[in-house]
């Protein structure tokens, strides 16, 4: 388990994120990461943070970006479905899984096409 | 890593959005088999399912009207610089498609007598705007065309497959390459034509309504296959982009359709309304076209008069609860998760990066200078000018796309059996081998080195520019495209691999960024959506069109005198 703080503006509130990574070939781990947040953030923007300050290989996917059209963030946000362009971040802890009951890719992204648009 | 997946097709379609599905369905309509790639998710990524109400098309349902009219709105709005047969088959292809589109279970708004409801969007003369409640116009179109496209034995649908090049030969398409992005394995597709509906570059600037897949790939793919661009400099800037409170769930576009619907009233930061001073005819309210909102939004926070987060207001103060939730719907309930009340507290609203009115240079057949590679949607450029017109946008995507899918269809019929070059495509597959896992572990990621560029593109390239802040651009764009690229860190990961895509990404997209900034330094005048505080005058001498292509690996330009 690693744990990386993200203190850059004492103004904003803190959350952590408890992130479940792994393929399906293999056990999957928990990292936790720290992001700061304003009041109305989503969880797709701490993820995006985590990206670019801690974690540069998590998978996580969307295309619409807080619209809420695309339905491609859909994940576990503590152990409901959700989706994470429009759950709101929150101060402590806040832990993200793949959604359940479809093969995990990596990480957050799980395989939810039809298996006429892939090969 | 020797995996390749080999792929043979007639027509080849790129982007699955609106444009691209209709292009598939107009395609494979004409006896051609296609492949529609995307990738993200083909019918939901890309702008089309973002776009909120107004498709322009003179059905005449509401008042009389006709496509000569609509031309005449869209050429006014394009400040002079249209492909006048691009805006009139756009304008005459509106109507049968959007009827096409009811045939399909599209469910337009519908005025109490049954006919189809058209609303007059801004730098309308009409009532022509098609819609479907409440704000689902784009999503209501992908469902319907997602719905065609399924269901249609001669298209193939591939999700998560990025294209990185076309591949050429002598001089004409015969394919592309990209990879499949679950697995990262390379992927070579034999094609008799290509058709790119990519969409444009609006992601690489910070404030955007753009999707996550809008990086200007399209240009930059076109670019290497030897195909000209045109009106790159016009980026439209949506006046009334969302800026505060933080709301999610609802595209930043929201609030100008809803302002044209209920009668939303701009405020400055002093709580005064302030159109009037930029032109806007006293009782003649939502006329102003989006160049010249944009426009008195920005001098409105330049002379200090901006709301607290540095824009201006948006207010419904004025209009009873129910007058809300008669009009939005469900999404009043949007509004509330966001701890947004309407009727208690007005918005702050700015200018926002929206889409390229410029794109790959095309004929009436929506055909590149490249034969067999075509365009359609946001990556065709010329129909628009130096200005959008509200609500132009799906109609292009539709009619563009069906023009290109079936003009491609008659060029893959007119070829033999596809030819492949295996050298040709080898240097595309090599390079996305190379790149998988370059400097990993070792350098910046794709994504901060995007994060840089779309802070630079918003500060320096955005909706009022100088040839100080161009020409910086524009150098420090070179220096990335050249140096930092080849620096970043790809991951090593081979399953879902956003660092991979995200580098390809910035491949087009930093050329894409380079043709604006070059050639909106070089168009020293403002006219439309290219305003140059340095050059603030509209001068005749640059009615003219710029062209770019690449040459030896650069970027060059011309002006050019486009039909009329």
């Amino acid at each position: 388990m690693t744990a990386s703080s993200d203190a850059r503006n004492p103004q904003m509130k803190s959350a952590r994120l408890k992130i479940w990574r792994g393929t399906s070939g293999e056990n999957g781990r928990y990292e936790e990461f720290d992001v700061a947040f304003e009041d109305g953030d989503s969880v797709l923007d701490g993820l995006v943070r985590v990206r670019l300050k801690h974690a540069p290989d998590l998978a996580i996917r969307f295309s619409c970006f807080n619209a809420n059209v695309c339905k491609e963030c859909t994940m576990l946000i503590d152990g409901k479905v959700e989706y994470s362009c429009i759950a709101k971040l929150r101060a402590g802890l806040i832990q993200l899984d793949p959604l359940p009951n479809c093969p995990i890719l990596r990480d957050l992204v799980t395989d939810t096409l039809s298996h006429k648009e892939r090969f | 890593m020797d995996d390749i997946i080999n792929l043979e097709t007639d027509v080849l379609v790129a982007g699955g959005g609106a444009a691209g599905m209709f292009a598939a369905i107009a395609a494979a309509r004409s006896g051609a088999q296609v492949i529609l790639l995307d990738k993200n998710v083909v019918g939901r990524g890309g702008a089309s399912i973002m776009a909120q109400m107004t498709c322009a098309a003179a059905l005449g349902e509401a008042e009389s009207d006709s496509p000569e009219l609509h031309l005449l709105d869209t050429l006014q709005a394009g400040r002079g610089l249209c492909n006048e047969n691009l805006s009139a088959l756009l304008c005459e292809g509106s109507p049968k498609r959007i009827r096409e589109l009811a045939g399909w279970r599209v469910n337009w708004a519908r005025q109490e007598n049954g006919k189809i409801n058209q609303v007059k969007a801004p730098g309308h003369s009409r009532k022509r705007c098609v819609y479907v409640d409440f704000l689902s116009t784009g999503a209501a179109i992908c469902a319907a065309l997602r719905n065609k496209v399924s269901r249609n034995s001669g298209i193939r649908r591939l999700s998560n497959v990025s294209i990185t090049d076309v591949v050429i030969r002598d001089g004409e398409v015969i394919g592309a390459v990209g990879f499949d992005v679950a697995t990262s394995v390379p992927t070579a597709i034999k094609a008799s034509a290509v058709v790119l509906s990519l969409g444009g570059m609006t992601k690489m600037f910070q404030r955007t309504t753009s999707p996550n897949n809008l990086a200007g790939e399209g240009l930059g793919i076109a670019l290497r296959a030897g195909a000209r661009l045109i009106d790159i400099e016009f980026l439209q800037f949506y006046p009334n982009g969302h800026l505060a409170p933080r709301m999610v769930g609802l595209d930043p576009t929201t609030w100008e359709p809803t302002r044209v619907k209920l009668g939303g009233r701009l405020l400055n930061g002093n709580h005064e309304e302030f159109l009037h001073n930029y032109g806007e005819a006293q009782g003649e309210g939502y006329s102003t076209t989006r160049d010249t909102l944009t426009y008195a939004i920005y001098k409105e926070v330049e002379l200090g008069r901006g709301s607290p987060h540095g824009g201006v207001y948006l207010s419904f103060q004025h209009l009873d609860e129910q007058v809300l939730e008669a009009a939005l719907g469900p999404v009043i309930d949007i509004f509330k998760r966001n701890n947004i009340d309407l009727t208690k507290q007005p918005v702050e609203v700015f200018p926002i990066a929206h889409y390229q009115m410029g794109g790959i240079e095309v004929n009436a057949n929506m055909e590149s200078s490249v034969p067999g590679l075509y365009a359609a949607g946001e990556l065709a450029g010329g129909a628009h000018g130096a200005n959008r017109l509200s609500g132009n946008a799906l109609p292009e995507a539709v009619v563009f796309g069906e023009r290109a899918g079936e003009a491609a269809a008659r060029f893959a019929s007119r070829k033999k059996a596809p030819t492949w070059d295996k050298a040709a495509a080898a240097s595309h597959i090599e390079l996305i081998r190379g790149v998988h896992g370059q400097n990993a572990g070792q350098g910046a990621s794709p994504a901060r080195l995007m994060a840089e560029v779309k802070e630079m593109m918003w500060r320096k390239v955005g909706p009022f520019r100088t040839a100080d802040a161009l020409g910086d651009a524009l150098d420090r764009i070179r220096t990335m495209r050249e140096r930092d690229l080849q620096a970043c860190a790809v991951s090593t990961e081979r399953i879902h691999n956003a660092s991979l895509v995200e580098w390809f990404e910035l491949r087009s997209g930093l050329y894409a960024a380079e043709a604006l900034a070059m050639s909106a330094l070089k168009r020293r005048e403002s006219r439309g959506a290219h305003q140059r505080d340095d050059f603030p005058e509209t001068r005749g001498e640059y009615k003219l069109n710029q062209r770019i292509w690449l040459a030896d690996g650069n970027l060059a330009s011309s002006f050019v005198d486009m039909p009329s």
